[in-house]
């Protein structure tokens, strides 16, 4: 199957294959088998050049070369450095971290391992959402295993390496996500993030050198070292290399996680792999990266999905969350669910994000009540790139963004709500109307009974009038009348 | 000068004793490290239910910081709560593969069954709503949960029968 071809599993190999509660079975596929050589035959220099070589980047969002973040590391000399693994997945519409934590733990520890290795550190910290319960418990067995069998605690694989895993426990802040803020997290304060430089490599957790590196960089690694860094190389594009693992949601046929090579492109994800729109319906838009993305559309479909591809259209590659839209969907209302997930999460520390965010949202919300003037798009528009250029972290540097890109591939629909006073897609509640067709109308009282604030009435027999001021929107009456009498305007 | 939980008579204290002890475990668990606030604070709202102000004292008062600072810790995370949540909390799940889903008319048919707003507990204690940020379930969205039980692919007609199921 088409679904299944164009996939190859790198991050996700062991998924679904192996029993996640028993590190035998990871051991059979070759679990921990890069980290016994890496010990007893590599020096951390040649680790270090094979990650570096094999142009593996940052899978949290960033793209940061990572090899070369590791040996930042390990250039910093203290007496105690820090392997953190980034587990505070919050960007809404991605769930590949969990899967892995979930489905192949120890993947992550060997990984931090070698990462400790390579880096001089001696101790690793995950920080994990509480959100993920089951993850928790999945790695929780996994360290007690992995120290059990010697594959972690002191002097691993006979050698003088030592190296241990703890876990830390997010508490529902979205911005944590960034590296500083989630050290400060990690610190038992508020997870503000800092102006970086100093770089948590050579200032981090307690003010030590700190390797931070998410969840789907740190399962590449053991890969790339048994199967080398020409091989990994050979996979993607010239800038990004190997596969990316993607969470596929919203309007398409087949919903899931997928892992594709870099330069795949966006059609070939949504509609070969993802078996195209629900229902039949027209692809409109899809949204990558999260809150800090943007929504892309048909003119974008084939363009090949890399780091810099997606930042060139004007969105990013963020985690790797995939929210395909359909012509039902209204793109000043998602760029406006997206605001008010912004101004919700934004840390308050500086003022571009925390003032600018929120009057973004109020003038998005004007948009949508109809209110909305030529003006305020001119202003929305100066605003979201004053946002953009002056926040401190990367939480309010990427925020505005999905409000820049609708208001770039989808201007005609900003315009209409606000010339018009219309929502094309029919979504905007204050710009629509729910109207009885009085010749399909029997009569037959069913929507004025499931109306819950009797906005409808008429008599038995009689065509039914709804009351539009007093009307809240729900669509309750549509969805019961037998006889299609009902539409929206 | 602040006010140390040491200073009140014990009348002043609402909070059983039983679970003060057990606080003050966790606490001696962690060594009463300032820097293990987070850990103790899931802890205390598994105690607890919740943080109320007399907790975020006491949490102050074992871990030697001031209850400002334990303050704003508990007002900085979105998990920790100052308000007691229903005996069947509720969550509809918020994020974008659930809201582009109808996750939003979900949550407004809980709103309007139940009488309450988002953040809000019934008056009889035992539902209360709130909106969660993505659970990762984004095959199954809209999801909601109550307690620790997922329900997928709901519907605003589903509502109903899943408030009936706590009653």
């Amino acid at each position: 199957m088409v679904k299944y071809k164009k996939q190859i599993r790198i991050a996700l190999r062991n998924c679904g294959f192996i029993n996640p509660e028993n590190v035998d079975e990871y051991i059979v596929r070759e679990g921990y088998a890069a980290l016994g050589n890496a010990l007893t035959n590599m020096t951390p220099e040649e680790v270090i050049d094979v990650i570096k070589n094999s142009g593996l980047r940052g899978r949290g969002g960033g793209g940061f070369p990572t090899g070369l973040k590791w040996e930042l590391t390990r250039k910093v000399d203290a007496d105690q450095k820090y392997v953190v693994c980034n587990a505070d997945e919050g960007d809404p519409g991605a769930f590949m971290d969990r899967s892995i934590l979930e489905g192949d733990p120890h993947t992550v520890l060997e990984a931090m391992a070698i990462n400790g290795y390579c880096t001089g550190a001696s101790k690793g910290l995950i920080y994990i959402r509480a959100e993920y319960p089951l993850a928790i418990k999945r790695l929780k067995i996994a360290i007690d295993q992995a120290r059990e069998y010697g594959l972690l605690g002191e002097d691993i694989f006979g050698t003088n390496f030592s190296f241990d895993v703890e876990l830390r426990y997010g508490a529902g802040a979205f911005v944590c996500g960034e590296e500083t803020a989630l050290i400060h997290s990690m610190e038992g304060l508020r997870g503000e993030p800092t102006v970086k430089p100093p770089f948590p490599s050579e200032s981090g957790y307690k003010g030590m050198p700190t390797n931070v590196n998410n969840v789907e960089t740190y399962a590449n690694i053991p890969v790339i070292l048994l199967k080398g860094a020409d091989w990994f190389s050979s996979i993607g594009t010239e800038k990004s290399k190997g596969t990316k693992v993607f969470a596929l949601a919203g309007k398409v046929n087949n919903v899931g996680l997928i892992e594709v090579p870099m330069g795949t492109t966006l059609r070939e994800v949504i509609f070969d792999i993802g078996g195209g729109i629900k229902d039949g319906k027209k692809f409109k838009a899809v949204q990558t990266g999260g809150p800090s993305g943007g929504c892309l559309t048909e003119n974008h479909l084939d363009i090949s999905i890399d780091y810099d591809n997606l930042i060139a259209s004007g969105s990013m590659m963020g985690s790797g969350g995939m929210i395909v839209m359909d012509e039902d969907d209204c793109m000043v209302s998602m760029a406006k669910f997206y605001l008010d997930f912004t101004v919700e999460e934004s840390c308050g520390k500086c003022s571009p994000c925390r003032i600018g965010n929120k009057r973004l949202y109020e003038m998005l919300d004007t948009i949508t009540q109809g209110k909305g003037t030529l003006e305020d798009l001119s202003k929305l528009r100066n605003l979201a790139n004053v946002v953009k250029d002056t926040s401190l972290c990367g939480l309010g540097q990427t925020s505005p963004n999905p409000v820049l890109s609708t208001m770039d591939n989808f201007l005609d629909e900003y315009m209409a709500h606000v010339k018009d006073g219309k929502c094309p897609s029919g979504q905007c509640k204050a710009l629509m109307s729910y109207i009885i067709n009085a010749d399909a109308c029997v009569g037959c009282t069913l929507c004025a009974r499931v109306c819950p604030v009797d906005a409808i009435s008429g008599e038995k027999k009689m065509a039914h009038l709804i009351d539009d001021d007093a009307c809240i929107k729900c669509g309750a009456c549509m969805d019961k009348c037998k006889f299609g009498a009902i539409f929206i305007q | 000068m602040t006010k140390h939980l040491k200073d009140y008579n014990m009348a002043d204290i609402k909070l059983p004793e039983n679970k003060i002890q057990e606080l003050k475990d966790v606490c001696a668990s962690f060594n009463h490290d300032s820097g293990d606030l987070i850990h103790v604070l899931h802890a205390a709202q598994n105690i607890f239910g919740y943080l109320p102000a007399e907790v975020q004292e006491l949490v102050a008062n074992e871990l030697n910081v001031s209850v400002a600072h334990v303050y704003g810790v508990v007002t900085f995370y979105s998990f920790f709560s100052m308000i007691p949540k229903g005996k069947h909390p509720i969550s509809v799940c918020m994020g974008t593969a659930c809201y582009v889903r109808g996750a939003e008319k979900v949550l407004d048919e809980f709103k309007r069954l139940l009488s309450v707003k988002v953040g809000e507990t019934t008056p009889d204690g035992s539902f209360s709503v709130s909106c969660l940020r993505c659970v990762g379930a984004c095959g199954l969205a809209p999801v909601v949960t109550v307690g620790e039980k997922v329900y997928g692919r709901v519907s605003p007609e589903d509502v109903k029968g899943i408030i009936a199921e706590y009653k």
